[in-house]
Parts: structure tokens; sequence; C-alpha cells
């Protein structure tokens, strides 16, 4: 127990460091063989002679930045203007299928929808356009990759509002709120003073990852994202693809600067986060009470609205692709509607859904015992994790998965570990244990502990109490936590490939390896297989508590 | 520490040796095989390759008990480079590659890493029924001799296709697709090099472009590179400002040409499967008023391989898997366009009557040539070609903006 914080670390922080080492060194001319073996800094020239480097690396930058902050605009103004409210309530019950759309799944539906022989152009052509061909139009893949950021967003706002549900309780939202209208501020406006400061400090870590992520995304930016040139981690996909194999020195290289750009702008982030305050600070001091209140909590709204009927309306649109006959622009709804690609690829579906819940379940059980190992630990000895080991547990998620899975790779074939169900399950484990522990970490912590006060006058020892009343009472949180992190593992693409040697085949490689041919009807099948599978997870996560605790009405909502 | 390393590498090569089938004693090769999984890496973008693949895999563990795991790629490149990964962590055998579809540069450089298992295509019972006079691509994979590493399965040759019901008159040579485009803007486009299809295309406009084509068959080094690629980059700087999308955005992939098509976007594109048009059609994925057609001069051809890496756990599950690929049952269910329609690499005209009468039942397909319709298949040039034009697109229209 006292060794389960540093036997966590280990699995998450080993793996992570391992492959920036094998990264670091292709990209300084290390690859025996390919025959690289002195140092050399020719990689890195190669990487500065490409000339589409500096546009690659400007759209990483500026739709990474774009996506995080519209992201965390949308969701401080939903929380601002509707939290406690009946719509609020509704927009918290359709998080749990919005987290579920796999971000692959959800782009294409987006780009389905806002296309120009898209669903919303076949709904108004001709009759309001005078379309009988769609229109040349630059929407999906422009060149400054405003689809890209919307569907980045459309995945966003969803894990955001989620982190900022679990922060909530313990910034007490309600009795500032109830102060500051009190004293005349407005909802919104009373709201951003005076809760929000609290909330960032609290989200700031998913902040991160947002941003790193949104930075680093490969599947939504080739499928939304411009491609002349594509954002750099498109790009160093690419060259490892090259049949031309030295290419692979240069992707090396350009997966370093891409962990660069990404820490560089992590940093400046946080400057700019002195910057925003300093600012707030005199914009709360200045007094106003709020003057466009009402129109900033409608476009609060508007736009969770917009990203959500995005996700939702998309994933209608490939459903409908599932079964539909032939469908041509510029028709709103296909010819004829059948279930001939259902009866060809459902015999195909078995294996890896029943290979994605394996793996998700293992995954998750092993992430859900070290977090409560870890929590349970922090408990009784007091090994409180300070900041610092909080970042530590991000680390996975604020590295591109790009500059460290390759040589992740490479250290597992030499360790003579790699191609089984269980090395892609450790490799799940990095990934899955970091949301879980987020999900689970305050649930656990607000626990009364004088219940294990009165536990222990009645003779029970530290371990009974936590099996025997801890655990029972806090179902409904690990249940959450867990449903979390099953669908983080079903989502994982690049290392369930790379770790399992292409023989460990999941929904999502399936997909990936499919919609790499722009079959609308398959690509519709796979983005639904994969939300049914996590939205089981979290129905499970809603249903047990309630009909565990049928008779235990606190016990019973999920947190 | 050093002789622990040793004893270790010893074991490990004497293992590798040891499993390693000799392809000219066939019996052996099939008796090794029973009850060997073959993971047959290739590229899953298609349902129809897909369920052909599935198909195949229940032939063989029907015949020989070697059971077919399809490891569906979005990338050949994928498994090269797993291939490559095993290599440098020294994993010399046992590795999670058994087979891949391969051809072209993929191959030349897996064959210059020395990542290729071989030779053993030759040895195939099914190989002399090949039609190597005839069909030279299968002996020579983009210039390069396969000398056996790998092995033919299906013949591709570049054809175009549209909708006759929007475009009834095409353009049938390179110059006449620019005037086209020029009057019908927007209504063209192509895979964005280094997409293969896309890099065919600029092989292709090469061929009609080139002062002398003949050329093209000699590496890159040796010839007058500049020189001899100025009208293929005049006329791409005037064809791309009236391609889709005005060359801002190109299509990712061949296939994605499919939906673009379907969805009234372009009236005209390319493959490299002469039967992919009407497979659409058959699978609602194209209106049945598509058409294909070449272009004057004739068009780029070459062969589907499959190859083995030099450290596959299931060597003689692959050979068999290879060879039933080889057997007119095999081929002619690949033809038929209902199916595949990918062109046989067999000399029909070799096989005995009740095999050839599997071929001359075959239905051409709507939209599918007749061989006489397709014509001659040009050579692939070098692979240096390919690779010297996708760097030179790249810079030039690829970061373009």
């Amino acid at each position: 127990m006292r060794l389960a914080p540093a036997l966590t670390l280990v699995l998450l922080l080993g793996p992570v460091l391992a492959g920036l080492a094998g990264t670091l060194a292709p990209a300084l001319g290390l690859f025996p063989a390919l025959g690289g073996r002195s140092l050399s800094l020719a990689p890195a020239m190669a990487l500065l002679d490409w000339p589409g480097l500096v546009p690659a690396a400007r759209l990483s930058v500026t739709t990474g930045l774009a996506a995080t902050a519209l992201s965390l605009a949308i969701t401080a103004l939903i929380m601002a203007g509707w939290s406690g409210t009946r719509a609020f309530r509704w927009m918290e019950r359709a998080l749990s299928p919005l987290l579920s759309v796999p971000h692959a799944a959800a782009a294409f539906g987006i780009a389905f929808l806002i296309a120009p022989s898209g669903w919303i152009s076949r709904a108004l052509s001709p009759w309001a356009t005078d379309w009988h061909h769609p229109p040349d139009l630059l929407i999906v893949q422009d060149p400054w990759g405003i689809a890209m950021v919307l569907g980045l967003v459309a995945k966003e706002v969803p894990f955001l509002l989620l982190m900022t549900l679990a922060a909530l309780p313990q910034a007490m939202p309600r009795r500032s709120l109830t102060i500051a209208q009190s004293l005349g501020y407005c909802r919104v406006t009373g709201w951003l003073k005076a809760v929000f400061p609290r909330i960032y400090a609290q989200i700031r870590l998913p902040v991160y990852a947002v941003l790193a992520y949104s930075m680093s995304v490969v599947d939504v930016a080739i499928i939304l994202g411009p491609n002349t040139p594509p954002p750099l981690a498109v790009q160093v996909v690419r060259w490892m693809g090259d049949p031309d194999l030295t290419m692979r020195f240069q992707a090396a290289a350009g997966a370093v600067l891409q962990l660069a750009l990404v820490v560089v702008v992590l940093t400046l982030w946080r400057l700019g986060e002195g910057v925003a305050g300093r600012l707030g600070k005199s914009w709360i001091a200045r007094g106003g009470r709020g003057r466009f209140d009402h129109a900033l909590g409608l476009a609060g709204m508007a736009a969770a609205t917009l990203t959500a009927g995005a996700v939702l309306l998309g994933l209608a649109g490939l459903a409908l692709w599932s079964v539909a006959g032939f469908w041509t622009f510029p028709d709103a709804w296909p010819d004829s509607l059948t279930l001939r690609a259902w009866m060809r690829h459902a015999p195909g579906l078995r294996d890896p859904v029943l290979e994605t819940v394996i793996i998700a379940l293992a995954a998750t059980l092993i992430a859900l015992a070290l977090t409560l190992a870890c929590l349970q630990a922090e408990h009784r000895f007091g090994l409180s994790p300070g900041a610092r080991s909080l970042w530590l547990l991000y680390l996975p998620l604020l590295i591109p998965q790009i500059a460290f899975l390759p040589g992740l790779q490479t250290l597992a074939l030499i360790a003579g570990a790699d191609m089984g169900r269980g090395v892609v399950i450790l490799g799940h484990v990095v990934f899955v244990l970091p949301y879980v522990f987020l999900s689970l970490g305050d649930p656990f912590r607000k626990w009364d502990t004088r219940h294990a006060t009165i536990a222990a006058a009645l003779g029970a020892a530290p371990r009974r109490t936590f099996w025997a009343i801890r655990l029972p009472m806090l179902l409904a949180p690990v249940l959450t936590a867990a449903a979390v992190g099953f669908g983080v593992s079903v989502g994982q693409y690049l290392p369930t490939l790379l770790i399992g040697g292409g023989r460990v085949q999941t929904l999502t490689t399936e997909a990936v390896a499919l919609a790499s041919g722009g079959d609308r009807r398959v690509i519709g099948i796979y983005a639904l297989a994969q939300t049914g599978v996590v939205i089981l997870g979290f129905a499970a996560a809603l249903l047990l508590p309630r009909l565990a605790w049928a008779n235990r009405h606190a016990l019973r909502a999920a947190a | 520490m050093n002789r622990l390393f040793s004893a270790f590498a010893l074991a490990v090569f004497a293992q590798g040796a040891a499993a390693d089938p000799d392809p000219a004693d066939w019996d052996a090769v099939l008796q090794d095989a029973r009850g060997q999984t073959v993971y047959w890496n290739a590229w899953g973008g298609s349902t129809a390759t897909n369920d052909f693949i599935r198909w195949a895999g229940d032939q063989v563990q029907q015949r020989h008990g070697v059971v077919v795991e399809h490891v569906k790629l979005s990338d050949t490149a994928d498994a090269v480079s797993r291939v490559l990964a095993e290599k440098t962590a020294g994993k010399d055998a046992g590795g999670a590659v058994d087979l891949i579809w391969i051809n072209g540069a993929n191959f030349a450089a897996m064959k210059e890493a020395g990542l290729l298992f071989g030779p053993w295509a030759e040895n195939l019972p099914n190989w002399p029924l090949v039609d190597i006079e005839g069909k030279p691509a299968v002996t020579s994979d983009f210039t390069v001799p396969t000398e056996g590493l790998e092995s033919p399965w299906a013949m591709a040759q570049v054809v175009f296709y549209h909708d006759s019901a929007r475009l009834p008159e095409p353009p049938r040579s390179i110059p006449a697709l620019l005037e086209w485009a020029a009057a019908h803007p927007g209504r063209f486009t192509f895979p964005q090099p280094p997409d293969f299809l896309g890099t065919t295309f600029l092989k292709q406009a090469l061929y009609g472009l080139a002062e002398d084509p003949a050329l093209l068959q000699t590496p890159v080094e040796e010839t007058d590179y500049a020189a001899v690629t100025a009208p293929l980059w005049a006329f791409l700087d005037d064809l791309t400002p009236n391609l889709w999308r005005r060359g801002r955005a190109y299509p990712q992939t061949g296939p994605r040409q499919l939906q673009l098509m379907a969805d009234g976007e372009i009236d005209l594109a390319l493959s490299f499967s002469p039967g992919e048009a009407s497979t659409a059609i058959a699978n609602g994925e194209l209106p049945d008023t598509v058409r294909t057609f070449v272009i004057d001069g004739g068009t780029i051809g070459n062969a589907s391989f499959v190859a083995i890496p030099y450290n596959a756990t299931a060597k003689a599950g692959a050979m068999v898997l290879a060879d039933f690929l080889l057997s007119p049952e095999a081929q002619a269910r690949a033809q038929d366009p209902a199916v595949l329609g990918y062109g046989t690499v067999l000399a029909t005209n070799r096989l005995d009557p009740a095999d050839r009468a599997l071929f001359d039942a075959l239905e051409l397909g709507i939209a599918t040539l007749t061989p006489v319709e397709l014509g001659p298949a040009l050579p692939e040039p070098h692979p240096s070609w390919a690779v010297a034009l996708e760097k030179d697109w790249s810079a030039r229209f690829g970061v373009a903006q």
C-alpha cells in the first residue's frame, strides 16, 4: 500500500520517458538499423530544409491555441449563465453521449455536415440556394484550420465541462454567487468575477491537456484540417510512413520539434494566466455589475448548442449513411434505406468489439486499483501528493503521443515484451490512469472521514473500513471514473497499433483503417459501434448504483 | 554479460534458421504451414478488398489448415515501420508481420534494407501459370527486379472514370485534360502526393508530356531531371488553379474520390483498378451512369505483390497463402467485378479448359473496359522518379496554401 504511489509513477512515467529517449536518438542521427551510428545534425537540417515547416508549425500553434481558448470560454460562459438551471441539467445529461463519440467519428460527422456537398447544404438545395452541383468552396480543410478548430472545440467543451463539474463543489459557487448577486452583480458577471478564478485554478491541468492535445492532434487534423501543408503532427506521421526509410530521421526531428512547440506554448499560456489574472483583477476592481450580461449568457448557450448539435447531428448523419442506398447531392435523404452495409460488416464487428471491451476493462481495473491504492495510502499515511506529483500524473497527457510512442515501440521490442494483448493493456493504462485519478480524486477525498472514526471506534481495522464502508459508499463516483477510463481506452489508436504490432485489433484500429477509404457507410457503422460501447459503460455507471442502492437515496446519484 | 548475450543471440539465430522453411520442398512447406496463423498486413480502406481477403483466408483454412488474420492497415508503411522497428530491436525471428501487400517504393526500400525473406516466389507450385512474358511487371516492380522476393497477385492499370450524365465526352489526353479543366474549373482533382495514386497521376502526366518517355526507365540521377520534368511543372502551374478547391485542398486517398464523385463535387477521377467503378456501382457508392476510359497513348500499369518479411513467424503459411492467391480460382474471383475487378496475373491461354472457363464466364461489369479497350500498359518509371516527383510537387504545390 505504501508503495502504491511509487509503483503508479513508474508505470506512468517509465513508458513516457523511455519513449522520449527512443525518439530523441533518431532525431540526433542514431538509428543503427538504418545505418545511423553517430551523432549528427543532419535530421534537424533536413527538417529545417522542408519548405512547409514554418506554416505547419504555425498551424499547430494557432489551431491549438484557438481551440483551447474557445473551449475554455464556452465552458465558462455556460457555467456562468446556466449552472443550476433546468437547461443546464439537460446539458449535463447530454454530456456522457458527447464524451462517448470518438474524436475521429465526430470529425467525420462534422465534415459531412458542413461540406459544400454536406447535409446542411443538401437540406437547403436547390430550393433555397439554387445549387444543383455542390459549390466549389473551401469549407472543410480550409487553410486557416477553422473547420478543425470547430471539430476540436465540439469535443473539448464536454471534457472541460465534466472537469469543471467535478471541481465545482470545492469552489462553493452558490455562496459566492448569492453574495455577488446581493451586491447587485448580474449572474454571468458575478460568476465570472467571483467563482471562475477559483474554478480555473482547479481545472488548470485539464486545460493544459486540452492545449497539448489540440496542438498535436492527428486524426481530427487529417479529416478537417488543412493539408497544403498540414499541421506539424500530421506531417510527422506522414514522414514516418514514407517508403523512403531514411525519412524516419526527419520524422523524429519533427516529433522533437512538436514536443518543443508544446512546451513553449504551455509556458506562454502559463505566463498569459498571470497577465489575464492582472487584467481580471482590475476588471473586478472597477466594479461593473454587468452590462452585456444577458447577451453573454445567450452567446454561451448558443455556442454550446452549436457544438453539441454539430457532434450529435454529425453522428446522426453517419448513422443515416450506414443504412443509405444511393444518396447524392442535392437530396436531403437517401433514395432508399437498406441494411446491406450492416449485414456486410456485422460479422466483422464481433471480434474487435470483444477485444476492445477486454482491453478497456482490464486497463480500467488496473487504473482503478492503482488509483484507489494511492488515494488510500494518501489517506492512511498522509502521503499527500504535492502539486508537483499531480503534474507528473498529467505528463502522459501533456506530451504529444507522436513524440514518445514510436520510441516506446522500439524499446518494448528490445525488452522482448510486445505484440500481446497484455502489453497493449499496460500501454492503455498510461493514458487511462490520469483520467481515472482525476475523476476519482476529489470525491474520494471529500468522503467524510468521521465514518472511518466511527468504524474504528466499533473495532474495524482500516482494511475493513475501506472495503465495507468507504468503497461501497463511493460506488457511484468509482463507477463514473471507471466509465471515463473505459471510454479513454476504447479511443486509443496509436498505442494499440504500435504496441500491439497490428495484431491486436480493436474497434478503433479497425475504424481508422476502414476510414482511410472514405466510405461513409463503413465509417458510420464503426462510429456507432465505438460510441455504443462507450455509452454502455456510462449507462452501467449510472444504473448500477441505482440498482445496488435502491434503498439508499443519498448513495444513488453518480458524482 | 557478453557471454550471456552471445548465447542469447545464438539461441535466437539458431531458432530462426531452423524455423525457415525451404520453398523448394513444397510438401514440407505444406506440412509446416498447417496450424500456423498468418498475419496478412494489407491496406484496409476498401470493403471489396477486405471481403476478398476474408474469403481467401477461409479457403486456405479449409484446404491447408492455415488461419489468416487480416491486419487492416491505414497505410502499408505501418507494416514496413513495424519490421524496421523489429530489426532495430534485434528481433530477428518471431516478427509480427507474416505477409505484406506491397509494391513499388515500399518493396524497393525493404529489399534494399534487407528486410525481406526469400527468394521463394518462383518456387510456388502455381508460379508456372504466371504470365511473365506478357506482363513484364510481374517480375519487375517499378523496374526493380523482384528476384523471387515477392509474388504477384493482381494487375492494376490506371483508368479514369467520369459520370456520363454530367460529362458525356471526357478529355482523352493530358493536354485535353488541361483545356477541359480550364473550361470547367473545380471539377477535377487527384489524391495528394505522396499518396501513391496521386504520384501515379504525376507520372502519367509526365508520360503524356515528356519528349522522350523512355528516359523514365532510367534512374533520375542519370537524366537531366529539370529538362525532362519542365513540361510537367508548366502543365501543373496551369492546371492547379482550375482544380477542385483551386488546389488548396486535395483528397487524401484514392477512394475519397469515389465519395467526391458520388457527392457531385467532381466529374472526373482516376483509379488504379480497372474494375473499381463497376464494383462501386454494384455497392451503391457510385451512380450507374459512371463509365471508365483511358487516355490516348496508354496508361501506367503495375502489379500488386505479397512479400514475406525476413523475420516473419509463419513463413510457410504465408507461402501457402501466396500460392493460393495465384490459383486460377482465386484469380478468377479477384477479376470478377462483382468482387474486386482486379486483372489476373496468369496467362489464361496456358490454363486447362476448366480453369479457363472460370475467366471466360466473367461478366465485365457495366463500367469496365475490355482488355482491348484498356490497351497496353505503360511500364512504371524507375522508383527514383516517384521520390523526386513527390518531393518536388510537395515543395511547389504541397505547402503553397
